[in-house]
């Protein structure tokens, strides 16, 4: 039996807009496993990036429980949360978020900065493929480029998860097949537990489990026997 | 109302804090032009009012003794529209109840009551009857320092004999809006006072009958001053004329006259640094708006909004904070002008005051507020017009970053990566830095400039009461008497040394160039009233050599060793060549100075004094006063050490007002460019600073990121603002300067230190205050949003 990870209980969260209250969640239960590769689908609202969130301590959740692996995160205050984030997690957003006046290894370097136990910048951006491209600014660079630098950053810390929203929202199939490729190796290399919010079907079909959402449940979950290579998915 | 200008009222209410920092900078500017045009105007308005209605005389002339026939002599100058001559004289007065001596100085009236020219304005009362000897008005401001009221009596020692004095009424004038007494550096009303009694009773006291001593003219519209002046003193030099002066000469007036320069001086030189700093932070904040309007933007071009529908919404917002500002300055500069102008009724004693500041003086500093706040907002709102709608409803691409020298030395430096963010940014936009760092540093001049006034104004002080004029008091002699009058006076109360000295009216020439001045001539070794050299070392003035200000040494266009000619005045009218041997600062007045023994010699007269210094024992000071009050041949008693007490006082309270005024200034400034500043950068980087939260960044070290640029520019800021505010101080204190006093620039680190620490405190605190903004910050949805 895999080791783990994240384990919720009943996790809720309400968004009140003046009178209206928005149930983003209802009552989630869900267990994530140790170097599990995770796809969270499901519309637009149905919780998902919700769910991310909290589970990346950058959110909490109204009501239910949340653990990572034995430390409770439901309560914790903001100070400790930041430190959660800065030693465990590894976030990769649809628009990349690369500080503009920073390099590409710079940018990584924001993160091996603060890490306990950083991978040389240099060696994150190898791993991503963009060893002739450390030098230069976002500005200079194509959007898959961007998100790569984004992924490097992300994993240069060596996290336990790397938490993924829309990776390749924002890029084409062939880029997008690029950077889903570094994010398969990345999980069968270091055994990082990687989760991926998506809306594209497809990529289901690389994922160990796949997590279904749908109004802020979880309506089925299921397991690929046989997983398929980023390459061979269709866009 | 249309969805445009909602749009506008909305953004303007949403922008109100950034928009009322912009327009407190700019209501600084509209206060102070206001303001200072406002009180130049006022008084110059109220002067000539004051002049035109009673009469005040264009050409004034002392003269020793000169007959009466003469008036009809001087109306005939061509030129002449009217003549008054009278007697006027000094006297100790003996105030019942005033333990100091006060010192009158009287004038005749003529027979017939009022006279023509110099008209006092009766405030109470009447006039002294014309046959009477023993009545007389004085001016309201002495009755009321002194608490005196119609029928009060006090005593005057006219020619040797003391004599009692009943007032019958007060009066103003205005000969005397600046009412400032002999050897004093600030109007005293409780010492002294203006005394004008019947013509019969002066002269008999100055022993004047069928002679005057003092004449006014009044010339006509087309009348050329100078050549009247040139013939008043042909006809007055063989009774021993002193020179016939112009307005600009008169004391009184040429005191107004420098209030009025300072007014201009400063209407000037400060509000365009306000209206520049209020232009650069509009252009700073619109530039922003337009950045993040973008996509909206393009959504008003794409549905049919014109380029110029566009650049005018933009123009508008700029112009509400334009609009918010100038009220603020009107209601600020109004108050403004309204406190200077009760504060110059403090030291200027005019009847009336005429204080409408004209519609032309709002218009113009409105205008001029309107116009540079447009010209802020021109570069964005023309950029917004200009953008292509399909290129504007896309997201911006990444902002240019490129790498250059400046890298190499960071990555030598192994900087950490939130410092290399701050200081590429700051390389990347240089022009938004430079104008901050130049923003803020006009935020430091505007404290260190007028800080300067203390360690400049105890500089004078220092120079003129402890090294130079060490005396503890001046007793001044109605007339030129034999020198051995200093022994008598050692044998007074509380005094300790005595030393005589002697001043002489002369007109200093070199070629065509002049001045009017006054020599004073000490004895060799002169110990409690000395001349001193720029580093501080007694000169000796040497038989045949005269030492000049360097002000006066400027204007008559000589140095050392060149030649003046001096024409004494008031006797022989005989003019030497002297040699000038040293050239000296002095910051009151335009002096010249030589050797006692060689004056007496050259003017062919027995060794003779007009004034004694005394040092003074304090504990017997006041037995000295009574003493004083019964002493003949004594028009007046200047009590140094009062004098400067006065004058530090006076200084002490308006410097410190002064200064309050600047600092707040200088944190409007302050303040309206880091807040504004530290707002931009928070959201131009808010999804970066978010994304440095998320990958577990502290607040404290994100906050460094946004706190960092701005303290960084504030730091480097400090010593262009100390530069700027020499250099401003400088300009003003020029501009301040004139024959009556000269302010030199005493430059103290302390106020630099003072100026940088106000400033730097204030851009922290407004720093801070965005930060709270950034711990506020919800990560989740900065991350969603897409610019």
């Amino acid at each position: 039996m895999p080791e783990v990870v994240f384990r919720t209980e009943g996790v809720t969260k309400v968004y009140q807009t003046g009178e209206v209250k928005v149930y983003a969640l209802s009552g989630v239960d869900l267990e994530l496993y140790t170097g599990e590769m995770t796809v969270l689908l499901g519309p637009s609202g149905s919780g998902k990036s919700t769910l991310l969130n909290i589970l990346g301590g950058l959110d909490h959740a109204t009501s239910g429980r949340v653990w990572f692996r034995d430390t409770e995160l439901t309560d914790m205050p903001d100070r400790r949360l930041t430190m959660y984030r800065r030693d465990h997690v590894g976030f990769v957003f649809q628009f990349y978020n690369l500080v503009p006046s920073l390099t590409a290894r710079e940018n990584v370097q924001l993160v091996t900065d603060v890490s306990p136990n950083p991978m040389p910048a240099e060696e994150a951006l190898a791993l991503v493929d963009l060893a002739d491209r450390m030098d230069h600014f976002p500005s200079e660079m194509s959007g898959g480029e961007q998100q790569r630098v984004a992924i490097a950053r992300a994993i240069a810390k060596r996290p336990e998860i790397l938490l993924c929203d829309e990776p390749t929202g924002a890029l084409d199939s062939s880029t997008g097949i690029q950077v889903l490729e570094v994010l398969q190796n990345i999980n069968e290399r270091f055994g990082t537990t990687t989760v991926i919010i998506t809306h594209n079907a497809d990529i289901r079909r690389m994922a160990h489990r796949v997590i279904q959402f749908q109004d802020g449940k979880i309506s089925s979950v299921s397991t690929n026997d046989e997983r398929l290579a980023p390459a061979e998915i269709v866009w | 109302m249309e969805a445009l200008d909602k749009k506008l009222l909305r953004d303007f209410g949403r922008l109100w804090k950034q928009a009322l920092a912009i327009a407190l900078v700019l209501a600084c500017g509209v206060a102070i032009l206001l303001g200072s045009l406002g009180t130049y105007k006022s008084l110059i308005d109220t002067r000539e009012t004051y002049y035109e209605r009673n009469r005040f005389a264009d050409v004034f002339s002392p003269v020793k003794r000169a007959p009466d026939r003469l008036a009809a002599e001087l109306a005939a100058i061509d030129g002449v529209w009217a003549v008054e001559t009278r007697t006027s004289g000094y006297a100790v007065l003996d105030v019942p109840g005033s333990n100091v001596s006060v010192t009158g100085q009287i004038l005749s009236l003529p027979l017939d009551g009022m006279p023509r020219l110099n008209v006092p304005l009766v405030a109470s009362g009447r006039l002294p009857d014309p046959e009477s000897t023993d009545e007389v008005m004085v001016n309201a401001n002495f009755a009321i320092a002194n608490d005196f009221a119609l029928g009060d009596v006090f005593f005057a020692n006219l020619n040797g004999q003391k004599r009692p004095l009943t007032i019958t009424g007060t009066a103003q004038s205005p000969e005397f809006i600046y009412t400032i007494g002999p050897g004093a550096l600030m109007p005293d009303n409780a010492t002294f006072g203006i005394l004008w009694m019947s013509q019969r009773a002066v002269d008999a006291a100055f022993d004047m009958t069928g002679a005057f001593n003092d004449v006014s003219l009044k010339l006509t519209a087309d009348a050329q001053e100078t050549s009247v002046i040139d013939a008043v003193d042909r006809l007055l030099d063989p009774y021993g004329s002193l020179g016939a002066i112009g307005r600009d000469l008169q004391v009184s007036d040429a005191f107004i006259e420098s209030e009025i320069t300072q007014q201009r001086v400063m209407a000037s030189i400060l509000p365009p640094i306000f209206f520049g700093i209020s232009a650069f932070l509009v252009s700073m904040v619109m530039g922003r708006i337009i950045a993040l309007e973008r996509s909206q933007i393009g959504l008003l071009k794409a549905v049919g909004y014109s380029d110029l529908e566009i650049c005018l919404h933009y123009l508008m917002l700029a112009g509400l904070i334009a609009v918010v500002g100038i009220a603020f300055g009107w209601a600020g500069g109004t108050w403004l002008a309204r406190y200077m102008a009760v504060e110059y009724t403090k030291y200027f004693d005019f009847p009336f005051l005429i204080f409408s500041t004209s519609p032309w003086v709002y218009a113009a500093s409105g205008m001029a507020a309107l116009l540079t706040t447009m010209l802020g907002a021109t570069q964005s709102a023309i950029r917004a017009a200009r953008l292509a709608p399909a290129i504007a409803m896309q997201p911006p691409a990444p902002p240019q970053f490129k790498r250059s020298l400046v890298d190499h030395m960071m990555s030598v430096m192994r900087l950490s990566q939130p410092t290399v963010m701050i200081l590429r940014s700051l390389i990347r936009w240089p022009l938004r830095s430079g104008l901050t760092l130049l923003g803020i540093a006009l935020a430091v001049s505007t404290i260190v400039s007028p800080s300067f006034f203390q360690p400049s104004l105890d500089k004078i002080i220092d120079s003129a009461f402890y090294e130079s004029n060490r005396q503890d008091g001046m007793l001044v002699l109605s007339h030129d008497m034999p020198r051995h009058v200093t022994e008598a006076a050692a044998d007074l109360p509380a005094i300790l040394q005595t030393e005589g000295q002697q001043f002489h009216p002369v007109i200093l020439r070199n070629g065509i160039r002049e001045k009017r001045t006054s020599i004073q001539a000490d004895p060799p070794g002169a110990d409690l009233s000395r001349v001193m050299d720029h580093s501080g070392n007694p000169v000796a003035v040497p038989p045949g050599g005269v030492v000049l200000t360097d002000r006066l040494a400027a204007h008559l266009g000589v140095g050392i060793g060149d030649t003046v000619d001096a024409k004494f005045l008031g006797g022989r009218q005989e003019t030497y060549a002297l040699i000038v041997t040293d050239i000296i600062a002095q910051y009151f007045g335009i002096g010249a100075y030589m050797d006692l023994d060689f004056v007496n010699g050259l003017l062919r007269q027995s060794p003779r004094i007009s004034t004694i210094n005394v040092s003074l024992d304090d504990t017997e000071v006041l037995d000295l006063h009574a003493r004083l009050k019964d002493i003949p041949n004594l028009t007046s008693i200047i009590m140094m050490t009062d004098t400067r007490r006065s004058f530090s006082e006076t200084i002490e309270q308006n410097i410190v007002i002064v200064n309050s005024i600047y600092i707040t200034i200088a944190l409007l400034i302050t303040i309206g460019i880091t807040y504004n500043g530290a707002r931009i950068q928070l959201s131009e980087r808010s999804r970066e600073l978010a994304s440095l939260r998320i990958l577990g960044f502290t607040r404290a070290e994100v906050s460094y990121i946004l706190i960092g640029e701005t303290m960084l520019l504030a730091v480097l800021a400090q010593p262009l603002g100390w530069w700027i505010g020499t250099l401003i101080a400088t300009s003003m204190f020029n501009g301040f300067s004139s024959d009556l006093y000269n302010l030199p620039l005493v430059v103290e680190p302390a106020v630099f230190a003072k100026s940088s620490f106000i400033v730097l405190l204030a851009a922290f605190a407004s720093v801070m205050l965005v930060r709270r903004r950034l711990d506020k910050q919800d990560l989740v949805a900065v991350m969603k949003v897409r610019e």
